[in-house]
Parts: structure tokens; sequence; C-alpha cells
């Protein structure tokens, strides 16, 4: 047991020193505005093309995207849910798991609470951090998440990313620079267009993370103004018995 | 009609009779401060707490497979789910902000000496039952960090020596946290340690009515009648319980009635109390990944650890406490004894003052060196354990126990100012 603990303990402080001393990736901040429906209903659409043959939302039900996003089930039942048979389906795919997997070596993670666990900052920036690496299986890697085990499924989208450097003088010498991930441009985006769509995608997941939030902040503005009327009525009150006092 | 109806009643219970002792002639001093709040606070986040999770029960499934599912289920799915759940989750931090607070208080004003020693130890075994349900609460969701904080925290039963391992086996009912954890857990935290709660409480609040509130003076309100008269006494206006005034051979000094001028003023704390706490639940429920952790929102994986493993924000200080020292039983033992040392408060100060306001001004530092010591172990209890860290961590525990050893040794002849006659 005292070796159980010990390795615990142990794991605590090494993964501790790794995330304190690991390199810190800047993130760029996410654009998204969780107001716009028409960016949500892109979002949607591209999570149900690009990511639903692996992922899933296996806790959100297909009937609350349509409401929340301002869809007609019908529209939305033929143009987003295609492996569904019912409204109040969850959105799940049919892929075989166990192959999953065996073909990325982990299985891939839900995606319905994965802005809560990573943060949209920081999904909009693994999105556009692929870049090719022909040491990796599927030919790409990840500056935001190394090693990754996810293929660039977007390539189509971005075209292919890579690494690019060029020759600059530095301190009076020449040299190799990395100044960034950029495409070949044989994708069907632009750069911008890219960033755009990302952020869709991003957008929706921040959504379906936490679908109630919008109804929290308007419920919770309304809470808020009864809370400091009845503050001072309350204040008044207290001023008023505690004359007897004073 | 309604005088008869309460007639009816009296004559077989006496509830005006209580309700006069407890509340509308209950003698309290009229000078209660800020710090004075937290302690019906506390009573209004425990029914918070106790509504919600009822409420919580009726949807939620305590086992290995459904638990965290059933959770998104609350939030998604169940009307209002999503408010009960932030109320709940919100609810467990305020507990123990307002806890911590109220304790505070009765260390700046000496609530803890005598005659209020058993009146703290109540208070000290409500903290305790506070931290052990919210320590199996917080596995319910069955998130990664309900299930690897419970990993660590059960694990530390297992450096006892000789049971160790019999006694982690018995809490967790498995080899590992399983759904036989989770089950047991669900059945504590919603009815053994509630009801155990509920009874303390209930006790708390009895010893304090015996021995009746302190101040922030911390002198009595309540003192023999010599029959001299008292100029500009507050009390003269009011009636009190004659059960306070013994027949007269108690005067009430500076006292007034909690019902109606300390439940007028307490609805105005409760309201501001109420201001910060939504503002939490419906902006930032989260609490800044303290309340719900970011890691939590994925289910329990015993296969995959997280990077980095810390309790809830309000153990830290404890936790931090723990792993300051290079030994695992000692680090458990002194974790422990954070805890003993504070319920011992009671004879471990010797000084016949009771009020901050009166004492030593080396008390008054010492009383700062104690909360600068706990606010520094809860941060470094959330902060992995770098060796400049651990190092800070060993000198604040020192500095945490120092203060315990410095009160025993100096309180006994300490010096002290004057105390007032009558409450400023």
């Amino acid at each position: 047991m005292l070796k159980q603990l010990l390795s615990v303990l142990a794991l605590v402080a090494s993964s501790a020193a790794l995330a304190a001393g690991g390199p810190a990736v800047h993130l760029d901040k996410a654009p998204i505005d969780l107001h716009d429906k028409e960016s949500l209903q892109r979002g949607a659409k591209m999570f149900q093309n690009y990511c639903l043959g692996c992922h899933q939302m296996e806790y959100q039900r297909y009937s609350r995207t349509f409401r929340d996003l301002g869809i007609p089930d019908e529209v939305g039942m033929k143009e987003l849910a295609f492996t569904a048979n019912k409204v109040g389906d969850y959105i799940k795919n049919a892929a075989p798991k166990a192959d999953l997997a065996k073909w990325f070596g982990a299985p891939p993670p839900d995606l319905t609470n994965v802005a809560r666990v990573r943060g949209p900052d920081w999904l909009y920036t693994y999105l556009r951090s692929f870049y090719a690496d022909p040491t990796r299986p599927f030919g790409v890697n990840n500056d935001v998440f190394p090693l990754v085990g996810m293929p660039h499924v977007l390539q189509e989208l971005q075209g292919v990313p890579y690494k690019k450097h060029e020759t600059r003088l530095v301190d009076g010498v020449s040299q190799e620079v990395y100044v960034g991930i950029v495409t070949d441009g044989s994708g069907e985006l632009s750069t911008e267009e890219y960033d755009r769509a990302v952020a869709d995608l991003v957008n929706y997941l921040e959504y379906t993370g936490e679908p109630s939030k919008l109804e929290s902040h308007s419920l919770g503005i309304k809470v808020m103004i009864f809370l400091l009327i009845f503050f001072v009525l309350a204040f008044l009150l207290k001023k008023e018995y505690w004359k007897d006092v004073h | 009609m309604f005088k008869n109806f309460m007639n009816w009643i009296e004559y077989r219970m006496p509830f005006m009779e209580k309700m006069n002792l407890h509340v509308m002639q209950y003698p309290a001093p009229k000078n209660f401060n800020f710090w004075y709040f937290f302690g019906s606070l506390a009573m209004l986040v425990l029914v918070n707490q106790i509504l919600t999770g009822i409420w919580l029960t009726m949807n939620f499934e305590p086992s290995a497979e459904r638990a965290f599912a059933s959770v998104e289920y609350i939030m998604r799915d169940v009307d209002y789910g999503w408010l009960l759940r932030y109320m709940h989750s919100t609810g467990a931090s305020a507990f123990f902000v307002v806890v911590y607070l109220h304790m505070l208080r009765g260390m700046m004003y000496g609530s803890y000496q005598k005659p209020r020693e058993l009146l703290w130890i109540f208070g000290m075994l409500i903290f305790l039952v506070l931290m052990a349900e919210a320590f199996m609460g917080y596995l319910l969701p069955w998130g990664q960090m309900s299930f690897w904080g419970a990993q660590v925290i059960i694990s530390i039963f297992g450096v006892i020596p000789g049971i160790g391992d019999d006694l982690t086996l018995w809490i967790r009912g498995d080899y590992v946290i399983s759904g036989a954890t989770l089950n047991r857990f669900f059945a504590l935290h919603v009815i053994a340690l509630p009801l155990v709660l509920v009874i303390l409480v209930f006790l708390h609040i009895i010893a304090l009515h015996e021995v009746g509130s302190n101040n922030p003076d911390g002198i009595d309100v309540k003192r023999p009648n010599d029959g001299t008269k008292i100029d500009n006494n507050v009390s003269d206006k009011f009636t009190f319980h004659e059960y306070f005034t013994k027949g007269g051979k108690k005067i009430i000094v500076d006292a007034i009635p909690f019902h109606p001028y300390y439940t007028v003023k307490d609805i105005v704390g409760v309201v501001g109390f109420l201001l910060v706490f939504c503002a939490v639940i419906f902006f930032a429920p989260e609490g800044g990944g303290f309340f719900l952790e970011p890691p939590n929102f994925e289910p329990a994986n015993p296969m995959k650890t997280p990077d980095h493993i810390a309790p809830v924000w309000y153990f830290t200080p404890f936790y931090a406490i723990l792993r300051a020292v290079p030994d695992q039983l000692f680090g458990a033992i002194f974790m422990f004894l954070a805890i003993i040392f504070l319920a011992l408060l009671p004879w471990l100060d010797r000084c016949p003052v009771r009020s901050v306001r009166y004492r030593s001004t080396f008390h008054k530092w010492n009383l700062v060196n104690f909360c600068v010591s706990f606010v520094v172990l809860g941060v470094l209890g959330v902060l992995p354990a770098t060796p400049t860290y651990t190092l800070i961590a060993q000198i604040a525990s020192f500095t945490y126990f120092a203060f315990f050893g410095l009160l025993w040794l100096y309180s006994k002849n300490e010096k002290t100012k004057p105390l007032p006659v009558r409450l400023s």
C-alpha cells in the first residue's frame, strides 16, 4: 500500500514537473460567439462531416442541438443526422470502437465536453497546428498536442500544412529560422476561411459542452437585478428596526 | 380561532415557549459585526445542499456505468437540472468559504474559550463531517478528478502501520476504486453524513444558546444582578426569557432579542451572500477551475492518470502539510494533527481575555501568522510539488503549528489591555 501511495505521489510529482517545465505553447484566442446561430449551424455541419466518423457526442441529443441552434427537426434530420433514426437520439456513430482504438493507438475521446476539458482556445489552436511530419503514422504531427494519434482530417479544407523555414540574418549570420505553419495551397479554403471554419466548429463544441450557458446568463441577469433590489429593501428594513437599538 | 389553535398546540407541546427561548426572547449582544454573518450563512448553505441534493438524487444513478452519464443527463435533459447541479457544486465550495470564515471569527474573538469549549468541539465535529461529506460527494460525478482525487486521499489511510492495507480495502469495498466504492459513498453522502451533520448543527445551537453568544468585545452580557442600576442599557427596553435572567438573579446588559433585530440583519447578510453566490452559479460555475475542475468533465478512466492531481481547494491546506513531510506516515499524522490542534484551542489558549481587541500585539501577529500560513498552504496544495514549493510548504507547515505552540506559551502570562465594562 505504501508502495502504491508512493507511486501515486511520484506520478503526481513527475507529471507536475512536466506540467511546470514542459513547453508552453502559445494559444490563440478562439473568435467564437455563442449568440451567432449561423456559426453554430456551420460548426454542427462540420462536426457531422468531419468528426462524427470517429468521435461521438454520447451525451448530446440531436433534438437539443436542433432546438438550441434554431434548426427545424425535419431539416436537421435530413441535412445533419445521417446515422440517426430518431430526433431524440444521441449524436453517435456506428464505428467499431475496438478497431478505432487499434488504428489510432487510443480510442477517440467523446467530444460532448471537450471544450470544457481543454478550453476553446486550446481547440482552436490545436486544429490549426497540424503540420506534415513523415515520421508519424498518418504523416502529420501537431504543435499543441505532440505525437497526437489523430490524422489531419481537415486537410482537404486547409491543404497540406508544413513548417516553413526561411534563411534570415540573425546577429550577422545567416540562419534557417522557423517562421510558422503554412499550407501548400491545395486546400478548398484560404487561410482566413479555414480559421473561420475552425472557429465555427469550436463554437459548436463550446456550445455542446454547456448547452445551458446562454439560458444561464439571461436568467442570471434577472436574478442579480432581483437580488440588488432585495438588498436595498433588506437594508432599509434592518435600518428601520435598528432605530430601537441605536 | 388562530389563538385557540395555538393554545391547543401549546398545551400539548411548548412551541411558543421554545420559540421565545431560542428566538424572540434570546439575548444576543448588540455589537455583532460582519464576521457574525457566517453562522447563519452556513445554515443557509446547508439547507441549499440538502434541497438541491434531494432533487439531484431523483435523476442521478449511482453506478460506475451510469454516474457520469446521468450527471450529463441532469445537465442537458432535466429541466433546470444544470441550475440544481451548479447550486449544489457551488454550494459545496461556498460551505467551506463560510465555515472557514466562521471559524476564523471564533479564533479572533476567543469564542472557543470557557464556557464555550463544548460549542467549539461540536463545531470541529461539524467541520470533520463536512470534509467527509464533501470528499464522498466529489466522487459521485465519476469524472477523472473524482476518481484520482479519491485514489490519492484513500491511499493516505494506507500508511497506517499494520492495518493500513486492510483499512483502505474496507473503505473502498474493492481492491481499486470501483462501482462498489461509488455506491457506498453515495449512501453515506446522501443519508448517513447529512443526518449526522443536521444532528451536530442542532447540538451546536443548543450548546450556543446555553452559554450564550460571544461578541467582538469578548465580555459577558449576562451578569450577576447586584441591584445597581445600569445606565443606558438597551436591554431594559426588551423582555428576555426568564431562563436567561434566572428570575432576576442575572441582569442582561447591552443585548437585544435575536428576533427581530438579528433576523432582519441576517437577511441583509443572506442577500449579500446570494449576490456573490448567484454570480458564480450563473456566470462562472466552474469557479475558475477550482469549484468544477476541467478534468472532471472527462469520465473516470483508471488507465489514464491526469497530468496533475490535486484535491479540491478546500482540502489543499491540509494536503500541503501531508506532502511537506518527507515521511508518508508522519505526513499523515501531521495532517490530522493540524485539525486536532484546532479542536484543542480552548485548552491551548490559557489567556482569560477572549477578544483579539484587548489582547497583546504578539497575539495579533500570531493570528496573522496563522492566517498567512493557512492561505499559503492552501495555494501550495493546488500547485505541483517542486523542490522550492515543498520547501515553502515545510516552512508554512512549521509556522502553522508554531501558532499553537506559541499561543500555549505566551497566553498564560499575556500582557492584555483592560477590558471595557460595556459593549462598544
